[in-house]
């Protein structure tokens, strides 16, 4: 404060300082300020990194799912063996069982050796024949129950691998590890090499992974997530015919209309709650009321849209209200003012200015119940459902999949082939979600207005 | 007739309703809107409202109301003796509801016709074989008095459902005809119609209030019955969680919650420094460059679906950490542990934390940094000694915020943290929460009505309680802070 030396002594040497030259005090608090800083920067590069090294490990796993192995074969489907009796009739070649085929994929191998001059010593055509997924026969099946007049011709078809196979081309399974794997033998691996060679085995891009029903445990590379899309695709519907309308309904009479009572704070405070309430309480709630009270059927998308709707409710609501909110009082007051009506007013003016506020909330809570897995697992969407779900309104009681359901699923089994199955799932999940980020963000972006 | 019929006729008649009500409203001034209390398009809009209304209302009240009189008029018809041992007349009664559906599908596919049914005896016909040949299969074959009772189920069915379809459509048209019959130019068209508008979007707001009162319903009233068939205490002080297929099971909750609490704090331990740290650091010393990358980056983790992140627990981290930490150190060689559903739960809460912490670090006015700075701070002591200590009741909040959400979490602890139930310490062995023993009790092959399947709802009762109450105490903090500086 003072520079007097109020003491009246002598005044000693000063020591010396020096706005240029730090002293340790000072050197101290600096240090600890870029060490604070840095400290800032790592937790930053942590969270950036995990980040990354979630969607790096995503897709590294999983984009190999669109990618499949095929073995392409000219096949001779053989009247002897699929119409024995010669009549043509469907009757008969129905009555030859998927079993019945088999024959048909081992005389075709049989040719491509003698004609490519390729084999394996002491590997049979059976053990051959096995390159290819069981899949192949069903798949021979279903041709010929379709085309009965071709029956005596030579069709080419392209069959997928088995799902080692496969995995072979894409560094699962090793010539090291065939060897103690009873599923197949390195001398099949050999033999599929040769295959690769002569052009007969090909690796490529596989658009029936999205379209295909899920498979059973020992074909994984038949697996598809067909069946899981729909579903996901019919609760969403569900989920935006019932929370959109509701969800606005309820945030305009909240906003707009409720006086400031015991009744409506207690409402505020339900869905303030709500919205923190852990998920998997919403699929007990459904479990409850929906499937044992009411009697709707278990794995339907209409008990998993109802459940995700009223989680998406409150975010619905949140956002619905927010909206409403920004909307400025003198637009009301000037609707007011020229003779409209309080629900005249809110109808048309106030909801349409907050229409892209409320579109923007409706999609990113759609966004989030399409990633919501754990209700869905407790109403029995876990369950293996093969057959697509029937058109709506009908086929929302149908059992179906649901996309993050069929990735917890496909964790579940114990073939290492449907890892990279679920994280594929995982891919197409995450592009939907994207997607719909993207066009929340361009909505808000062109449509919202700042007064 | 259909459920979807009659609310299609409902439909029409109150469409036909709207024009004929705006055309009599306008006929009766000839044609000059002005002389009308409300806009024509209201008196339309009114009739409308009468005649669609009620007629839903009695129809969802009648959809509650018919299957518990049909139930009990039917199960007074089984003979008591046909219930067989180990069954329950609710058993039957299932059956009965099957077999009823499964004479529906003989009329329609088999050519039986309905006098054939109804002199049909179950004494001297194989009706299990019958139905197994239209596609219904019974787990038992038919008894008579079964069979009697399946056809009065589907007799009082198919007559109460055309007594409803003529009640419904009657009481449509009767009120629109009233709602008609009153529409003068005086009358308050727009206030009717604004009034049941009201009505409407009050309704609508309690759906939150029906939600919250379901779910705590479902979970007492099963909790109730899973109390009945096992000690409570058993259940809150039992060390050991050891269920059972064949009843005698142990679940004592503990090891479960130990399993929970430890998951949380290790992620909160990872996540609450480094959300806190990233949101000062964007907060206070990022550029508007930086700040704008850095922040939806952060804000992606949060749009994540968790499923994508337990799926990261099982195939990446969970392997990383036994591979280079957990066999190292020798602490065990399981992929699923403590610490890997952890560290990816922490992941997960960080934007969690770092966007609640910005709001809050944002909200402590500009005047107290400047403040702060005057009197020679540095900026991370101005942090350190004025922000931080501003924001905190509101970094308690979030923090509390982000534990509730680490204790509900599902399908990360499912891939990442396993299924064995033991209290320990080490954080490399598999240990298991409560949400991971809720979806294995309810997704499993047990039978519903078994302690080991309804004490899912116990489980599921205890998390409500105590994420409910986090997330309350959160919000009084949050909420007592606020008002230090508005």
């Amino acid at each position: 404060m003072t520079d007097l030396n109020t003491s009246g002594a002598a005044p000693g040497p000063r020591p010396k300082i020096s706005l240029m030259v730090q002293d340790a005090r000072t050197k101290k608090r600096n240090a600890a300020e870029r060490r604070f800083r840095m400290y800032g920067i790592i937790a930053i590069g942590i969270a950036v990194l995990a980040l990354v090294s979630l969607l790096t490990s995503v897709v590294a796993n999983g984009s190999s799912a669109f990618r499949q192995t095929f073995i392409t074969m000219d096949i001779y489907l053989d009247p002897a063996v699929l119409d024995k009796k010669g009549t043509g009739s469907i009757e008969d070649i129905t009555k030859v069982s998927t079993f019945g085929y088999a024959p048909l994929i081992r005389s075709a191998f049989e040719t491509v050796f003698e004609k490519d001059n390729i084999g394996v010593d002491g590997l049979a055509p059976k053990d051959a024949a096995d390159l290819i997924s069981p899949e192949g026969s069903a798949q021979l099946r279903r041709y010929v129950l379709a085309n009965p007049e071709e029956i005596g011709d030579t069709v080419s078809f392209d069959f997928l691998a088995g799902g080692r196979i496969d995995g072979y081309y894409k560094g699962r399974v090793t010539m090291a590890s065939a060897e103690l794997d009873s599923n197949v033998s390195p001398s099949q691996l050999k033999l599929a090499d040769q295959l690769k060679d002569a052009g007969v085995l090909r690796t490529k891009f596989n658009l029936d992974f999205l379209t295909n029903a899920d498979a059973s445990e020992n074909r994984p590379e038949a697996a598809g997530l067909g069946v899981a899309i729909l579903g996901s695709l019919y609760m969403m519907m569900v989920v935006l015919v019932l929370a959109l309308p509701i969800g606005v309904a309820a945030s305009i009479y909240l906003e707009e209309f409720a006086p400031k009572n015991r009744w409506t704070d207690i409402i505020e405070v339900n869905i303030a709650n709500l919205a923190a309430v852990p998920s998997i309480v919403f699929g007990i709630l459904g479990l409850a009321i929906f499937i044992n009270f009411a009697g709707l059927p278990k794995s339907a998308p209409i008990v998993g849209g109802l459940v995700l709707t009223l989680m998406t409710l409150p975010t619905i609501i949140i956002a619905t209200r927010a909206s409403l909110k920004s909307v400025p009082p003198s637009i009301r007051s000037a609707a007011l003012g020229i003779g409209a009506s309080k629900m005249q007013t809110v109808f048309h003016h106030v909801l349409p200015l907050a229409l892209p506020g409320i579109l923007t909330g409706t999609i990113i809570g759609l966004a989030q119940a399409l990633g919501e897995t754990a209700p869905l697992l407790l109403i029995g969407m876990v369950a293996f459902v093969r057959d697509f779900p029937g058109a709506p309104p009908e086929g929302l009681f149908d059992p179906a999949a649901a996309l993050p359901v069929q990735v917890y699923n496909w964790t579940q089994r114990a073939d290492p082939a449907f890892v990279e199955r679920a994280q594929g799932a995982i891919i197409t999940l995450l592009v939907f979600l994207l997607i719909m980020n993207t066009v929340a963000i361009i909505l808000r972006r062109r449509f919202e207005r700042r007064w | 007739m259909s459920a979807g019929l009659i609310l299609l006729v409902v439909i029409l008649i109150a469409l036909a309703g709207f024009f004929l009500g705006r055309r009599r409203a306008m006929v009766s001034v000839g044609g000059d809107p002005r002389k009308l209390h409300s806009l024509p398009g209201y008196y339309g809009q009114t009739v409308f409202i009468f005649a669609a209304a009620p007629a839903l209302l009695l129809f969802a009240v009648w959809a509650l109301l018919q299957p518990l009189y049909v139930e009990n008029r039917v199960s007074g018809l089984i003979d008591p003796a046909d219930i067989a041992e180990g069954s329950s007349l609710s058993l039957v009664m299932a059956d009965v509801r099957r077999i009823g559906d499964g004479i529906d599908f003989l009329v329609l596919n088999s050519g039986q016709s309905e006098t054939d049914i109804a002199s049909m005896d179950a004494a001297e016909v194989d009706v299990r074989k019958l139905l197994a040949g239209v596609g219904v299969a019974l787990g038992s074959d038919v008894n008579r008095s079964v069979f009697e009772a399946a056809k009065a189920f589907r007799g009082t069915n198919q007559t109460l459902h055309i007594v409803r379809a003529a009640v419904v459509i009657l009481a449509s048209l009767a009120s629109s005809l009233f709602a008609y019959s009153r529409l003068t130019p005086e009358y308050r068209a727009r206030n009717v119609t604004e009034a049941a508008i009201k009505a409407l979007l009050i309704m609508c707001s309690t759906v939150a209030i029906l939600t919250t009162v379901g779910i705590v319903f479902s979970l007492v009233f099963e909790t109730f019955h899973f109390f009945q068939m096992y000690p409570a205490k058993d259940f809150f002080f039992n060390f050991v969680w050891n269920p059972q297929f064949r009843g005698g099971s142990d679940l004592g909750i503990l090891p479960l919650l130990w399993g929970t609490l430890y998951v949380s704090f290790i992620a909160l331990l990872f996540a609450v420094p480094i959300g806190l740290m990233a949101a000062i650091y964007t907060a206070e010393y990022a550029s508007p460059m930086v700040r704008s990358f850095v922040k939806p980056a952060i804000e992606v983790l949060a749009g994540i679906p968790t499923i994508v992140y337990g799926l990261f627990a099982l195939v990446t981290v969970g392997p990383l950490l036994r591979d280079y930490f957990a066999q190292p150190l020798g602490l065990g060689n399981s992929s699923s542990s403590v610490m890997t559903a952890g560290v990816v739960m922490g992941i997960m809460l960080i934007p969690f934390v770092s966007s609640l912490s910005d709001d809050v670090i944002n909200a402590v006015p500009q005047s107290m940094r400047d403040g702060s700075a005057a009197i020679g701070a540095t900026h991370s002591e101005t942090v350190r000694k004025v922000i931080l200590p501003a924001a905190l009741p509101g970094i308690v909040g979030a923090i509390l915020l982000a534990a509730s959400r680490a204790i509900g979490e599902t399908m990360i602890v499912v891939l990442g943290a396993g299924a064995a139930a033991k209290i320990s310490a080490n954080p490399f062995e598999a240990m298991t929460t409560i949400t991971v023993k809720i979806v294995s009790q309810l997704t499993g092959d047990t039978e519903f009505a078994s302690p080991e399947t309804l004490v899912a709802f116990a489980l599921g009762l205890s998390l409500f309680v105590v994420t409910l109450g986090l997330n309350i105490v959160a919000l009084i903090i949050v909420r007592k802070y606020r008002e230090q500086y508005e």
